[in-house]
């Protein structure tokens, strides 16, 4: 089969400078690292490090949908849920150790709306750091792995997973609304002093937990990179783009699939977990249907399958959000719309795809023949 | 035997809510595949629309006749507005037009609240519909009646468009092959404007049916939208039929669950309940079995 | 290794009242060429569906001593059947050789499949040779010319070790070029693998069969040899009446091909 008679004159586009393609990447994400954890602590306030604090959590987030939508195509539109479950697991041992910090038994909000004076069971627990905080990560990872089985397996897909993962995040927020005497209800767990023994009012330790949400978002970001790069990560492409044809080749691609849905819910569990020192509250109102479809929005305005698109898309948002809908809150919440509009509708590959796209206007080649029936 | 006759009224008219919400989205969801997260602001559209005649028009029954074919006109016409601006471009990128719509939700919502304010507000019903009719020991609130016969009404109204008119079938034609259609000289840019239409329309008289049991406010339609896709999931993208079930089904265990614990858990156990269902019947209750690869 | 044999018996599918396949006996032995031919609507893709387990089937289905109704699309697959469809079925958005290496990959252990892929392995690179396509590995499939689409499917295939290929009229829509290259490349695969192609171009199947069956209504007419198919009364018939039908993968190309089955 030497034949050449289709084969379009070999413009092969040569692996471009493969020295420089080697060290992009470390370099930028020796740039991130300085960045993040250099010059933004020296460059901004305690108040602008701590919002930025909040604003990592969400990068913590973006990549996991990064993973699970802009690589599986999975579109989770739940991950509220899975940053509650960490947020809630983290909140609730910060709490008995408050309480306990203060000579107290309970909570402060259960000593006001709880039924008795006994902890509940499943409160019991929590009060070991160690389990506490393997629940953050884990607890997420678990809900995820059944809910996903069960879907998968029986081929749920696109639009039926997106609306069964959107009810997860309303049902989990209805719930805890309801369930005031033990998860505080619609205030959530707040004024959360302590963590691990260090005084959260202290800016110091407000710093200190930066350094870590920092940290773990460059570590995860690093894995993500991994995963992006390794042969499970080609296979994800490939379910994404044509799910019967990986089956035809003798894989299951519900594993697949479910192994990125799981990872994705264990970074958002971890995302929760550190927003909860760096913000000091978890409440319903932040893991409901809204904040879920703003952290795939985040990822959809960077760039839903660039890893470092979705995490700053994420990052910008947020920052838009909360310094742009004080002022004006109106005018915010039509940019916000219009913003959506623009970046899913007409630029499907979010503003990291502006410079492709812009170049591919430029120069216009087309496509070489792909056949009648492509 | 009383509370249970209570409460499968009571199931059977938040089934009704529902069925006539996700009547819509059977065509735009379940017939063309659009996500479209603004429809609850369709239903808002619809509600706003007879809080506004009723100011005008003094007679609160005869606003609520008005309001039904108008609130109608102003939701389709906003849905078939959006199909031409944006949704028709996404057809090929469904899950695409579910944050789009979030968009234009959130832009909906905001001008509501800088029309008619943040605050919730509230129409008068007549006076026929504050009653109630007593059958034994049953109650049924006139408000609640009234609500399952425009529900009932607008299914039969729909099949009949469907099954029996020139515009159903061709509605029909394109969802079962677009390209056919096309080649058969059917105008399918046009069907979709108009199956739209039709299906945001119905949220408007959604919209006016939820002026009578609560209150108008610009997030109203966001409590109900994700039940109502929850409706066409479980009921499948066959027929209406499956639709109409599942919505009475949801209804009818929603208050019964609610009864028998909380609201809360009641959505809890609603949520595993259509999970375990889908365990059973991933595709809903109707589905067409084909060839076809997808 | 030359392939293994496939045996159909009794097989029947029913999609909503409509009897798609209707009572199919097959026998094909290991290292055959079969030809599947038959007018639209004959049953032979439902019959490929049944076969890899697409659509649900009565009846049995042997290969290589076991049963295939009832188990699921993947454990099929890694019984050693592969397929291809009508339309090429690749991953457009990777390359060439990332579509290769998945297919040759269905038996990796997590820890290969966590890491990046170093090297070309060994079976991907004798497929890049013989479908042509070494040139091309690093562009994304999405983007090859139509035949070549097919030829990565075929590659794909030859990877991921089956002993059965059935394909799925893989000429369709090809240059006369790609269709001879396309004949070479199926003989040289049948040598070591059993082939089963679905075919309505009659020039094609005359030059690369070995053997023919001929589908009919969702049952088989008439099964041999391509001269034994070809003088058979009520295959002629069948074609006969069906003359007039364009055909549409195959009259823009070869206009020959129309002419002879009338």
């Amino acid at each position: 089969m030497t034949t050449t008679t289709t084969t379009p004159p070999s413009t092969v586009t040569p692996p471009s400078t493969p020295l420089l393609n080697r060290f992009r990447v470390p370099a930028g994400f020796a740039l991130g690292a300085v960045l993040l954890l250099g010059i933004a602590p020296v460059a901004l306030s305690d108040f602008r490090l701590s919002l930025l604090a909040k604003y990592l959590c969400y990068a913590i987030v973006a990549v996991g949908v990064s993973l699970a939508w802009g690589r599986g195509g999975l579109m989770v539109l739940g991950q509220g849920v899975f940053l509650g479950l960490g947020g809630y697991a983290m909140a609730m041992h910060l709490k008995l150790t408050d309480a306990a910090a203060n000579g107290e038994k309970l909570p402060d909000f259960m000593q006001l709306y709880g039924s008795g004076d006994a902890l509940p069971w499943w409160w019991k627990p929590f009060a070991n750091p160690g389990f506490a905080l393997a629940m953050t990560v884990l607890l997420p990872m678990a809900v995820a792995a059944v809910l996903g089985f069960l879907v998968f397996r029986r081929r749920v897909k696109g639009a039926y997973f997106a609306i069964l993962s959107q009810a997860l995040a309303a049902a989990l927020s209805i719930w805890l609304v309801g369930q005031q005497a033990t998860t505080g209800g619609t205030n959530g767990l707040t004024d959360i002093q302590g963590f691990f023994g260090y005084s959260l009012d202290d800016p110091v330790n407000q710093r200190m937990v930066y350094f870590v949400i920092a940290a773990v978002l460059l570590l995860l970001m690093a894995l993500a990179r991994q995963l992006f790069v390794s042969r499970y990560g080609e296979l994800l492409v490939a379910v994404r783009d044509s799910e019967e044809r990986v089956r035809f080749l003798g894989y299951n691609p519900a594993n697949i699939k479910l192994v990125a849905y799981v990872v994705a819910a264990g970074m958002a569990g971890l995302a929760g977990a550190l927003f909860v020192p760096a913000v000091g509250i978890i409440s319903p109102a932040l893991i409901g249907i809204v904040p879920s479809i703003g952290f795939v929005i985040g990822a959809a305005v960077g760039g839903r399958a660039s890893l470092v698109g979705a995490v700053l898309g994420a990052v910008a948002v947020a920052w838009a959000q909360s310094t742009l809908s004080d002022e004006f809150p109106a005018a915010w919440t039509y940019l916000q719309g219009l913003l959506f509009v623009l970046a899913v509708g007409f630029l499907p590959g979010g503003l990291a795809s502006l410079g492709v796209v812009l170049r591919r206007r430029r120069t216009r080649t087309g496509t070489p023949a792909t056949g009648e029936t492509a | 035997m009383t509370v249970v006759l209570n409460q499968s009224f009571t199931g059977i008219s938040i089934g009704a809510v529902l069925l006539l919400i996700a009547l819509g989205l059977t065509l735009t969801f379940g017939q063309m595949g659009v996500i479209n997260m603004a429809h609850g602001e369709f239903i808002m559209a619809g509600a706003y629309t007879t809080y506004v005649l009723q100011k005008s028009i003094s007679s609160a029954g005869v606003s609520l006749l008005v309001a039904l074919p108008l609130a109608f006109l102003v939701a389709g016409a906003m849905g078939a507005l959006l199909e031409w601006l944006l949704i028709r471009r996404l057809y090929t990128r469904p899950l695409d037009t579910l944050l789009v719509t979030w968009g234009v939700s959130l832009m909906l919502q905001q001008l509501a609240r800088d029309v008619f304010g943040a605050p919730n507000v509230q129409t008068a019903a007549p006076d026929i519909l504050t009653g109630n009719i007593s059958a034994g020991s049953v109650t049924f609130a006139n408000n609640r009646l009234f609500i399952l016969g425009l529900a009932l009404l607008c299914v039969l109204g729909l099949t009949l468009i469907l099954r029996f008119t020139p515009l159903g079938r061709r509605i029909r034609a394109v969802v079962q092959n677009r390209d056919l259609a096309e080649v058969s000289g059917i105008a399918t840019g046009q069907v979709d404007r108009i199956t739209f239409f039709i299906g945001s329309g119905l949220a408007g008289v959604a919209g006016v049916a939820l002026t009578l049991v609560g209150p108008i406010g610009p997030t109203m339609g966001t409590n109900y939208i994700v039940d109502a896709f929850l409706v066409v999931v479980v009921g499948g993208i066959g027929q209406l039929k499956g639709a109409v079930i599942t919505a009475f089904a949801l209804g009818v265990l929603q208050s019964v669950l609610e009864y028998s614990t909380t609201v809360s858990v009641a959505k809890v156990v609603v949520l595993v309940a259509i999970v375990a269902f889908l365990q059973w019947r991933p595709q809903g209750l109707y589905t067409l079995r084909t060839r076809s690869l997808a | 290794m030359s392939g293994e044999g496939l045996t159909v018996r009794d097989l029947r599918v029913t999609f909503d009242g409509f009897t798609a396949v209707d009572g199919v006996d097959l026998d094909i032995r290991p290292g055959d060429l079969r030809f599947l031919i038959g007018p639209n609507g004959a049953g032979k893709t439902t019959l490929v569906d049944a076969v890899t387990g697409l659509v649900k089937a009565t009846g049995s289905v042997r290969f290589g001593g076991q049963d295939l109704l009832g188990k699921p699309v993947q454990k099929i697959a890694r019984l050693g059947i592969g397929r291809t469809f009508q339309t090429a079925s690749i991953f457009e958005e990777l390359t060439v050789l990332q579509n290769l290496d998945i297919a040759a990959g269905a038996g990796r252990g997590v820890w290969t499949m966590l890491r990046r892929r170093k090297d070309i392995p060994e079976p991907v690179a004798r497929a890049l040779e013989t479908t042509g396509l070494t040139e091309l590995r690093d562009r994304p499939a999405g983007v090859l010319a139509h035949g070549q689409k097919q030829w990565l499917e075929i590659g794909m295939l030859l990877v991921q070790d089956v002993k059965l290929l059935l394909l799925d009229e893989p000429v369709a829509g090809m240059s006369h070029e790609e269709r001879d290259a396309t004949g070479e490349l199926l003989r040289r695969v049948s040598e070591d693998h059993t082939v089963v192609v679905i075919e309505h171009d009659m020039d094609f199947m005359r030059s690369f069969a070995r053997s023919v069956s001929v589908l009919h209504a969702g049952k088989v007419l008439s099964e041999g040899t391509v001269a034994e198919v070809q003088a058979d009364a009520k295959v002629q018939e069948v074609y006969l009446g069906r003359a007039s039908e364009p055909e549409p993968e195959a009259t823009p190309t070869t206009p020959v091909a129309v002419t002879e089955e009338a």
